[in-house]
């Protein structure tokens, strides 16, 4: 290797394990020296880390899949060796929206549920009214938010192609477009959902784990062919991030942590916000309500750090139901072998054995089953799976 | 579109001064139909309206995410989009990537076609930057100088010396310490301040 690793990144909280890593000596002391990079969109990302401009890249999973696959894009395998976040979304709605949802609700507030059903019911009564299709804002094409607010609302029957209007929003312009009523409701990662309440612009309709107990959100994403050139950085990175990760996940680090990614050159938020994120207590309404969740972000408990082959299949099986791709086995594979526990475990002299997957937990359909993606998909009425 | 009419060109970007330099390089070029979008909210729909063949964009506007979207959802567009760099073109992408310009194709434009335009928007891109950069040069000159002057001036009035003497002594010790004039000048001014 000659010169620093280049490693791009954007900035959101589950950035953490990577951010931590460099500024807190974790790298340095594998022997690495590291530039990170910010970038301001996934698009962006995925092309530098493509063409090599990036050696490693802070990545939504469902992109490095897509990558891998070559959809929207020129293909590119893409290796993942360490999993950089589970869960850490959430959806926020605008004030008039939660309204809405709140006076149609049966049941519990925070039963995924109950929430869509009652969205069905206010896009029903909008479109008796000729009142504009609610908007939904998400990250990216091949982003978790745009198959979880899928998975949610298409529970209760609402089609998201047909009933409402999902449009993509850089996260940076999420707020001032709930603000502004360019769009109604968002689903993206930390921090922003809580500037949206600060701002009192936005309600916390749902942290994202109560949708799916456990999501892979996002990867430390490689090169394949740059991997397999590189093996002793691959398993520096992967040490200097899971050290990351358990630095960050004792709570006594807590504050220091988000002070390293409140830097303006790192995520450029307030310390305080970020740390919300990181111990799952958010204020989820302008008034002040505070909820708190144990699954809220993952960085590196419960074994959250090691890349999951069935977290993969289950985002392959959003992909194919969504019509983004044709389901075939060895399209299956491909997007199981992107993320790489033997890398992981390599990295750390572990065997790897005996290590079972945690479920996906889904609160809608059948337990997920990585060797009937088809039988699986069968059980959802709303789908654009092509024929 | 026929094959001798002009494509549509829209370019994406926040600042006006290289969208100026790039429209104006079009122009030259012969592609009359160039139009710029700055405002960002209602991008989808002012690219819809204007029905372009060819979209340049920055590489540095987050609203690049936005236009994947538009090739993904293909039901929502007139006509599917797709990047413009294919497999077979990766030093066409890196030299676009590097300079900082994206470039996103309506199917079925041909290539032929598509490649002056790009290259075109690279050495644009690129000669943007380097104006920049001369800019920058420029800006930190003139700071320099107003440093120099300063601690000329603190030269003057602690030891005594002329105008000359002074600048002298900043250049020799410039020179014996390996370090730039501007630099000396500012510690000076440092460490006048602190004695203060």
């Amino acid at each position: 290797m000659t010169g620093p690793l280049r490693i791009g990144f954007i900035p959101l909280v589950d950035a953490a394990a990577l951010i931590v890593a460099v500024d807190k000596g974790f790298a340095a002391a594998e022997g690495l020296e590291v530039e990170l990079v910010r970038e301001v969109s996934w698009s962006n990302v995925r092309d530098k880390l493509n063409i090599g401009l990036f050696d490693a890249a802070h990545l939504l999973a469902p992109v490095a899949i897509a990558s891998s696959l070559g959809l929207g894009h020129v293909k590119v395998p893409i290796a993942a060796p360490f999993n950089l976040g589970i869960n850490g979304n959430a959806i926020t709605v605008s004030p008039a929206l939660h309204a809405a949802l709140m006076e149609e609700i049966d049941g519990d507030r925070f039963d995924p549920l109950a929430t869509a059903r009652a969205l069905a019911k206010v896009v029903a009564s909008r479109r008796k009214l000729g009142a504009e299709p609610l908007t939904f804002g998400m990250t990216f094409p091949f982003s978790t938010h745009n198959y979880q607010l899928r998975f949610w609302m298409a529970a209760a029957g609402v089609d998201p192609d047909e009933d409402v209007r999902l449009v993509v929003l850089p996260p940076p312009y999420m707020v001032d477009s709930l603000r502004s009523g360019h769009v109604d409701a968002f689903c993206v990662g930390a921090p922003w959902n809580s500037i949206a309440v600060d701002l009192g612009v936005g309600h916390i309709l749902h942290f994202v784990s109560d949708i799916l107990a456990r999501a892979a959100e996002k990867v430390l994403a490689v090169r394949q062919v740059w991997a397999d050139k590189n093996p002793d950085v691959v398993a520096a990175l992967v040490r200097a991030a899971v050290k990351a990760a358990e630095f960050i996940e004792s709570p006594e680090n807590l504050s220091e942590a988000a002070q390293i990614l409140a830097q303006p050159e790192r995520l450029g938020v307030d310390a305080e916000v970020i740390q919300r994120s990181l111990t799952g207590r958010l204020k989820i309404s302008p008034e002040g309500t505070v909820r708190e969740s144990g699954r809220y972000l993952l960085v590196g408990r419960e074994g959250a750090g090691r890349p999951d082959p069935v977290q993969a299949a289950w985002l392959c099986a959003q992909m194919v139901r969504w019509g983004q791709t044709a389901l075939s086995t060895e399209a299956l594979k491909t997007a199981m072998a992107v993320f790489r526990p033997d890398l992981y475990d390599a990295a750390l002299g572990h065997s790897g054995e005996g290590q079972a997957s945690a479920p996906v937990g889904a609160f809608a359909g059948p337990a997920f089953d990585p060797q009937d993606i088809a039988g699986y998909l069968t059980s959802f009425a709303v789908s654009r799976r092509a024929p | 579109m026929s094959a001798d009419q002009s494509p549509k060109i829209v370019i994406v970007d926040e600042s006006p001064v290289r969208a100026a330099i790039l429209e104006e390089g079009l122009r030259e070029a012969g592609f009359t139909e160039v139009v710029h979008i700055r405002e960002m909210q209602s991008l989808l729909a002012r690219i819809y309206a204007v029905d372009p063949d060819i979209i340049l964009i920055d590489l540095e506007n987050p609203s690049r995410d936005v236009l994947e979207a538009m090739f993904q959802v293909s039901r929502a567009v007139k006509r599917p989009i797709a990047m413009f760099v294919d497999q077979s073109d990766s030093a066409s992408i890196q030299a676009s990537v590097e300079a900082g310009v994206s470039a996103y194709i309506v199917d079925g434009l041909k290539k032929e076609r598509i490649k002056p335009i790009l290259d075109l928007c690279v050495s644009r891109f690129n000669a943007f930057a380097k104006l920049q950069e001369e800019l920058e040069r420029t800006k930190s000159q003139l700071e320099d100088r107003k440093i120099i002057e300063k601690a000329k001036g603190i030269l003057m009035k602690v030891k005594g010396l002329t105008e000359d003497e002074a600048y002298v002594l900043l250049r020799s010790t410039a020179m014996r310490e390996k370090k730039k004039i501007g630099e000396i000048a500012q510690s000076i001014i440092t460490a006048s301040e602190m004695l203060k």
